[in-house]
């Protein structure tokens, strides 16, 4: 049972309004002709969909080796306090989510930070700080 | 249409793409506009130039052959009013070389500054402005397609193919001629050509790179491989953080589609092929073919059971050709040149160029092509510009997370899937991570342990549990609160997974571990004991208290 459109049609939602909520789950499945199920199962494999509310701006950092090796590790660290989260949390006023995320394959400027849709390339702790404030 | 007499390419890598090449393209076109000079000439984000990183960003303006580097915003004004409005070329701003005579040169673009490569699938890229299919034609492009309709059966091009050699370059290196053989004479009227863009190998990027620096000649690939199967429809699977080439893709296509080399009668013959674009939604394990589709087809990306292969049973049960995208951009190539001149290049065993990406303690990191066979020393001497701050080298992880860590020993073995097999390394996807001493090989398996236990679809249990197994024992190991017993458990798992994973993202994920343990055991080894000889695990846990099972010289033989 499948239906060829579901993950575009759920990168639509996800893009439309930020997450992808439970009645948007049924909404979309009862018109797929599919069962809630296999939707939410789609919906929750895939990295780039988020299940709950997230912030303004989602904060992802490249965890993998290549990174890593360059000075990830520091990087990190400056996320953490600058935002006062841990990966996978969302600041209670809304502003802030901070996600680990896989390689996004642009190692050659690595240790590599992406805030919303913007990639920062050779990042270090200062740069971080700076970047971050500057969404504010 | 107003005739071009300029191109003006920025340099579009990510190096310059981090000091501003962008902004510096919308300051080239405002400037062009104040000198009404936009209908004459084109400006366009390139891909990499082939310059050394403190040359750049760049920008190169054909048709002169002239190379601007490093440029900033505030040499814009006078580039485009003396070189473009006056037709005066900016000694001052323009690359120079010293070749060995000691004279300074300037660096015809076309060369670039780098050493030479040999360049098959990047023969354009970085030449020719990728949005234009003009460009890829006056390049040759789409010459291939042309011989092949009108003078080749579909049989005589995957003939060709065979003969070529050519391995699939995504990894696995599995013979694409045997491949096309395979789908070509696989039962069924409707038959599919599906392009893997789902590069999601850490440290890999090189398909991107290839596809916004020369998208066409991933077209012309997918064209020729549908006509040697007998397909009329092909899909590009491309994994959703990858933004300006999907763009850059979708131009193309409907460029091409314009052009009538895409749709129906192509070449005026009956040979009719359409393409389009598909968007993945972030997942490593999509990068594996069943899985792929199974993405495709719009459910959860888990891998299938094989056999079948989707050479027989692939999208939507049709039989379906699965290759990467560096695999396809060498089609054009070999049939335009033909199968001996391919051979001519690389290794008998494994013929052509492979594209690198090298990073770590390299001093230039990025894109290379260079022909198979090519040693990792004169990789990093040559094209990596040495180790940063003169380091010596340790290990390299050879592949992507996937791969091998190898140690000095390996840096004369000239690089194939062969011989790199042969000696217990192996290729993948062309990541080259490089290291000195100051990487933990512990440290460094940790961190790519927790990447596969991320990345695991959860699927069969020797990669869902095994993965997650090994990274608790790695960070054991990190935070020395491991025994040699955990080693010897690690190895089990890792073995495990090796055998009984269900595709191979389980079974690569065992990789690292073994060949970790094979060339850098005593690391493992002096972790247990409490030490970590780079100085880079955090050793904060309390030494544990459990029995030793087995002795240290037992551990250190056991393979």
């Amino acid at each position: 049972m499948a239906n060829k459109d579901l993950v575009a049609r759920l990168t639509d939602i996800n893009k439309r309004i930020g997450y992808i909520p439970r009645g948007e789950v049924e909404k979309l499945a009862k018109e797929l002709c599919l069962p809630a199920a296999k939707v939410f199962g789609a919906a929750t494999f895939y990295s780039l969909f988020s299940t709950r509310p997230r912030g303004a701006h989602v904060v992802r950092f490249c965890q993998d080796a290549p990174c890593h090796v360059a000075g990830g590790r520091a990087v990190l660290d400056a996320i953490r306090t600058t935002l006062g989260l841990e990966p996978g949390q969302t600041s209670p006023d809304g502003r802030w989510t901070f996600e680990m995320t896989s390689c996004i394959g642009v190692c050659g400027v690595g240790p590599v930070i992406m805030v919303d849709d913007d990639v920062f390339g050779n990042v270090n702790p200062e740069r971080v700080r700076e970047i971050l404030k500057n969404k504010n | 249409m107003p005739t071009l007499r300029s191109h003006i390419l920025i340099s579009g890598d990510p190096v310059s793409l981090a000091r501003g090449a962008e902004a510096i393209k919308g300051a080239v076109e405002s400037e062009l506009a104040y000198y009404a000079l936009t209908d004459e000439v084109a400006v366009a984000l390139s891909g990499n130039l082939r310059l050394a990183p403190e040359q750049l960003p760049a920008a190169v303006i054909y048709p002169d052959d002239v190379t601007y580097g490093p440029i900033t915003l505030n040499d814009v004004p006078l580039i485009v009013s003396e070189h473009l409005y006056k037709g005066r070329i900016v000694d001052a701003l323009q690359i120079t070389t010293k070749p060995l005579t000691g004279a300074i040169v300037r660096v015809p673009a076309r060369e670039g500054a780098l050493f030479a490569q040999q360049r098959v699938v990047l023969a354009r890229a970085g030449i020719i402005n990728p949005e234009s299919i003009e460009d890829y034609v006056a390049h040759d492009g789409y010459a291939a397609l042309g011989h092949a309709l009108t003078r080749m059966t579909p049989a005589q091009v995957v003939q060709e193919i065979t003969d070529a050699g050519l391995q699939g370059r995504g990894g696995a290196g599995f013979p694409v001629g045997k491949k096309l053989n395979l789908v070509a004479k696989a039962p069924g009227e409707e038959k599919f050509v599906l392009c893997n863009a789902d590069e999601s190998e850490p440290g890999t990027f090189k398909d991107r790179l290839i596809i916004e620096g020369d998208p066409h000649s991933v077209l012309e690939g997918m064209l020729l491989a549908g006509y040697a199967i007998g397909a009329r429809v092909g899909y590009i699977y491309i994994r959703g953080e990858y933004h300006l080439a999907r763009e850059r893709l979708e131009q193309a296509i409907r460029q091409a589609r314009a052009m009538g080399l895409l749709g129906e009668g192509i070449f005026a013959t009956d040979f009719t092929f359409d393409i389009h674009v598909h968007s993945g939604a972030g997942a490593y394990i999509c990068g594996e073919e069943s899985a792929l589709i199974e993405s495709f087809e719009g459910k959860r990306g888990e891998p299938r059971i094989r056999p079948p292969f989707p050479t027989t049973v692939g999208v939507w049960g049709r039989p379906t050709a699965v290759n990467n995208v560096e695999s396809l951009a060498n089609l054009p190539p070999i049939v335009k040149n033909g199968a001996s001149w391919y051979r001519s290049i690389g290794t008998a065993k494994c013929p052509g160029t492979k594209v690198y990406t090298m990073l770590g303690d390299v001093n230039v990191t990025g894109l290379i092509e260079v022909p198979m066979g090519t040693t990792l020393r004169t990789v990093i001497e040559v094209y990596g510009g040495g180790m940063k701050q003169g380091k010596p080298f340790k290990l390299a992880q050879t592949g992507g997370s996937a791969g091998a860590i190898i140690d000095a020993s390996f840096l004369d073995v000239p690089m194939d899937f062969a011989e790199l097999a042969a000696r217990g390394g192996g290729l993948g996807s062309g990541a080259l991570l490089i290291a000195g001493p100051d990487t933990c090989v512990v440290d460094l398996a940790h961190v790519l342990l927790r990447f596969f236990a991320s990345e695991s679809c959860g699927k069969c249990v020797p990669c869902r549990i095994g993965t997650t197994r090994a990274k608790e024992i790695l960070a054991r190991l990190a935070d020395a609160r491991a025994t040699l017993d955990d080693i010897h458990q690690l190895e089990r798992i890792a073995n495990n997974m090796q055998a009984a994973a269900f595709c191979g993202l389980g079974q690569a994920a065992a990789v690292p571990i073994l060949t970790g343990l094979r060339f850098f055991r005593n690391e493992f080894v002096a972790h247990a004991e409490q030490h970590c000889l780079a100085g880079v695990c955090p050793m904060r846990g309390e030494p544990p208290a459990a029995k030793r099972r087995f002795g240290r010289k037992e551990l250190a033989t056991a393979a």
